[in-house]
């Protein structure tokens, strides 16, 4: 009985050697090994948010470096008379925007239209933008977007010395630029010593001895201007107190068939009392004088209402902020870790000791630590002291972090193979632990320093720690000051270190879930 | 019976840490330069009497050019002094650099302090927490749904949002531009008036918006989670309607969770925000506190300090002792 599968003889030529190049072994895998942090990035990136959250954080961390180098301004910079100027971008101002051109909405009555109207005309500045107004039917209010940039005008009449004045001279001519205006007589000025001294009332007024001044406006309704002019044929008293040095070009004015000249300056107490406007004379002085690279008055985000830049103070502040952050970050990291693997690996008397030690150490309330620190610190540096503070009471976490997963891996078979082998105690802690462990760890790291941003952000608003005396500035202090400037109106001096907060928590947030799920191995290939 | 036990422990360590924590910052305190300055129109030699009367410094005496000197009091034995007037008399001393309240009795200042600050957190507690929970069972009953979806923006919005712009912005929106409520809380001792609550309302509003966020997050996921658990099919199996079943069996073992937070969230109400109380200008503890700390009234540092300590040592064994009456499957302490 033969069939096929019962071959009783299976003739011999049938048979063939096998190569020993057939042998079959198991073969290579053909893919690529994908490590645990490989795997860890391929997840990472396939999380959206959290690729977005990690785009952002690394803006503001670049806005933060490089900020302070674009910006001539500096946390200490400030100048009343540029106080709440809101902000500006020439891009947007050049382009007649509406939008962030250094204006806002003035909703005034007539007289104070008159006012800014009549500094208008006479610097030829665009104070009222375009010119464009619109007045309430009762002809009471007048709205408007108000340059706060030139609107400032000259502010009260400032006294310079003669050096100073023959520079500015110096400097009119050369550039063509005006920073000199004709002053007003004394005797011909308002009565008022708060008027008197307001170098923008430059016109006649219909009544010098009231407290708001009404601008006197001839039959054109043109206003009259008041200047202290002197005749150049006569050689007179008419100027007795200083002969005015005139600005090149400038040839008086006709009236009667006679030749007059403007007074440029009038000599008082120390020095040449000017009428200098604002813009010009601030662009003169940084140039000229101070020479710190400051050209002309534009803030990005505005100024407070001390007349910081908060441009400046966001971008020094930030970086305050992330440098102090990732410092105390590995601060405590490094100790955090070498506390908890002692104390998760040793486990025992050692393990309860140093439990409760981080234990009371860590119910001490941040608040605390910071006062007692600022009572024995006194006149260190308050950075310092926010620095210790947050040393002493943020490593336990990452010690109990650490610790945790000590915990997790100690008696696994695999370091009770290397134990077997001979492995030392650092060894077995730094060599075979603490790798498997690192992820975890890492990722409480990037989750704490939002968090640190945010507690150094509450201790500044509260004024517990001032960093401005260390020439730097932090982001709670600009709120703190935002929010005094709810009430003058001024919303943009909060809003852009709120805004910056707000990016900051948002992403880091985002980012930090997506670390977490991407160390998280459990996770792998759920998603694939 | 153990847990009568574990309570106890828990309490006397809890107890021990605040003793260890207390003493550590009256030496820390003590350590510093007595402020024996008079303020204008003060007496020096009262000052000095007050703080040799406090036990503070001896031997007191006039030197040259109207200087004082006086001997400093062994700390530990300052110590001692400190406590047994706290122990026998409840004085925590009086009030002496810091001007508003000069010479009161501290503990009165204190209390007196107090109503505001509880009354904003019951206030926000009372709304937060019925929201919130409310939001995060819609959540999980509507998981993956748009409702959820809807729900999770907010809560990563608000959870994202800081307090300090969060309130910040309320007080902007709503006290500034709207002009809805006063910019700043009243300082009327009568706290149930109307005048007193309408001008809390935005500052429990920022307050109660986190805690909100927060509730509903966590009732989200603890929710989620009990909802796929195999005794909710089996009470599904054996008749039970859907709203029966989350009634009865989900929603109470998702509160084992929940409710000790709630419940420690209660008890540091007491402390409140300090930032809040900034910006609303509330007449509160943390106004006090951070006025201390610029005036440098040590024993007011001393008295808040301690409160401070103890209201979050009680919130963390709030949680876990909560934990063990509520669950008891959670055999808290046991071997």
């Amino acid at each position: 009985m033969m069939d096929k599968y019962n071959l009783n003889d299976i003739p011999a030529e049938k048979f063939q050697f096998a190569q020993r190049t057939d042998l079959y072994h198991d073969s290579k895998f053909e893919t690529k090994p994908v490590s645990y942090f490989q795997g860890a990035f391929r997840r990472f990136s396939k999380n959206k948010g959290a690729v977005v959250g990690g785009i952002v954080i690394a803006i503001l961390v670049l806005f933060a470096i490089l900020a302070p180098f674009f910006t001539p301004f500096r946390p200490a910079y400030y100048d009343m008379v540029y106080a709440y100027v809101t902000p500006k971008n020439n891009l947007f101002a050049n382009a007649g925007i509406d939008f962030w051109d250094g204006c806002k909405e003035k909703n005034t009555n007539r007289i104070g239209f008159l006012k800014d109207q009549a500094l208008a005309a006479e610097t030829g500045r665009d104070i009222i933008k375009n010119g464009e107004y619109t007045v309430s039917e009762d002809g009471s209010n007048y709205t408007y977007r108000y340059d706060t940039y030139y609107g400032v005008g000259f502010g009260k009449y400032k006294i310079i010395s003669q050096a100073e004045f023959d520079d500015i001279q110096r400097y009119q001519d050369e550039t063509g630029r005006q920073v000199l205006y004709p002053v007003v007589k004394l005797a011909d000025r308002p009565t008022l010593e708060k008027n008197k001294y307001d170098a923008n009332i430059y016109y006649k007024v219909e009544n010098p001895s009231v407290s708001i001044l009404r601008p006197q406006v001839d039959a054109e309704g043109k206003i009259i201007p008041n200047y202290w002019k002197y005749d150049v044929t006569e050689e007179n008293n008419l100027i007795p107190e200083y002969n005015s040095l005139r600005i090149e070009g400038e040839d008086g004015i006709q009236e009667d068939g006679k030749q007059y000249y403007y007074a440029y300056g009038r000599k008082v107490d120390g020095g040449i009392e000017v009428r200098a406007e604002y813009y010009e004379y601030y662009t003169y002085q940084h140039n000229e004088v101070l020479k710190d690279g400051i050209e002309e008055p534009l803030f990005l985000f505005g100024t407070t209402q001390t007349g910081k830049d908060i441009f400046a103070c966001l971008a020094y502040g930030a970086r305050f902020s992330f440098i102090f952050a990732s410092v105390v970050a590995v601060v405590n990291f490094i100790v955090g870790v070498i506390w908890g693997s002692i104390s998760g690996y040793f486990g025992g008397k050692v393990d309860l000791f140093m439990e409760r030690f981080s234990e009371i150490l860590g119910s001490v309330p941040t608040i605390i630590v910071i006062t007692l620190l600022k009572y024995h610190m006194g006149t260190a540096s308050q950075a310092l002291v926010l620095f210790i503070a947050f040393f002493m009471t943020g490593w336990i976490g990452m010690a109990g972090r650490t610790r945790m997963q000590f915990y997790r891996f100690k008696n696994q078979e695999y370091v009770l193979a290397a134990r077997t082998l001979g492995a030392s105690d650092a060894r077995i802690m730094f060599k075979h632990i603490f790798p498997n462990g690192l992820g975890t760890i890492v990722t409480s790291v990037a989750l704490v320093i939002p968090s640190m941003i945010y507690s150094e952000t509450s201790f500044t608003y509260l004024g517990i720690i001032n960093l401005e005396a260390g020439n730097t500035t932090s982001v709670g202090t600009l709120i703190a000051a935002g929010q005094q400037s709810i009430t003058a109106n001024a919303g943009y001096v909060a809003l852009f270190p709120c805004a910056f907060l707000v990016l900051l928590m948002l992403s880091f947030n985002l980012f930090g879930n997506g670390l977490r799920d991407a160390f998280n191995p459990s996770l792998r290939g759920s998603e694939d | 019976m153990y847990m009568f036990k574990y309570v106890m422990k828990r309490l006397g360590l809890m107890l021990f840490t605040f003793f260890i924590i207390f003493t550590m910052c009256f030496v820390l305190i003590k350590l510093l330069p007595i402020p024996t300055n008079a303020l204008p129109g003060q007496d020096p030699e009262i000052v000095m009497k007050t703080l040799e009367g406090r036990g503070w410094i001896t031997n007191i005496r006039e030197g040259e050019n109207g200087v004082w000197e006086y001997d400093r009091v062994p700390i530990l034995l300052q110590y001692g002094i400190y406590l047994k007037r706290i122990v026998t008399q409840g004085d925590f001393g009086i009030v002496t650099t810091y001007g508003e309240y000069l010479n009161m009795n501290i503990w009165e200042v204190f209390v007196s302090h107090l109503p505001p600050t509880i009354l904003i957190n019951i206030y926000s507690t009372l709304i937060g927490v019925p929201i919130g929970l409310g939001l995060g069972i819609l959540a999980a009953l509507k998981k993956n749904k748009w409702q959820d979806q809807l729900i999770n923006i907010f809560i990563i919005l608000l959870i994202s949002v800081p307090s300090i712009v969060l309130a910040l912005m309320i007080q902007y929106v709503f006290c500034f531009k709207l002009d809805w409520f006063p910019l700043m809380m009243s300082t009327s001792n009568e706290y149930f008036t109307w005048e007193v609550f309408h001008s809390m309302i935005p500052a429990v509003f920022a307050l109660c918006l986190g805690s909100i966020a927060g509730y509903a997050r966590y009732t989200r996921a603890e929710l989620s989670e009990v909802l796929t658990g195999e005794f909710m099919l089996l009470a599904r199996t054996k008749g039970l309607t859907k709203r029966q079943a989350i009634y009865r069996h989900a929603m109470r073992n998702s509160m084992v969770v929940i409710f000790p937070s709630i419940l420690s969230e209660f008890v540091s109400v007491l402390s409140g925000s300090l930032i809040i109380e900034k910006m609303f200008g509330i007449n509160g503890v943390g106004g006090l506190y951070l006025n201390s700390i610029t005036f440098q009234d040590y024993d007011f540092f001393m008295l808040l300090s301690g409160f401070y300590t103890l209201v979050s040592l009680t919130a963390g064994i709030v949680i876990d002792i909560s934990y063990g009456f509520i669950d008891p499957r959670i055999r808290m302490g046991a071997k």
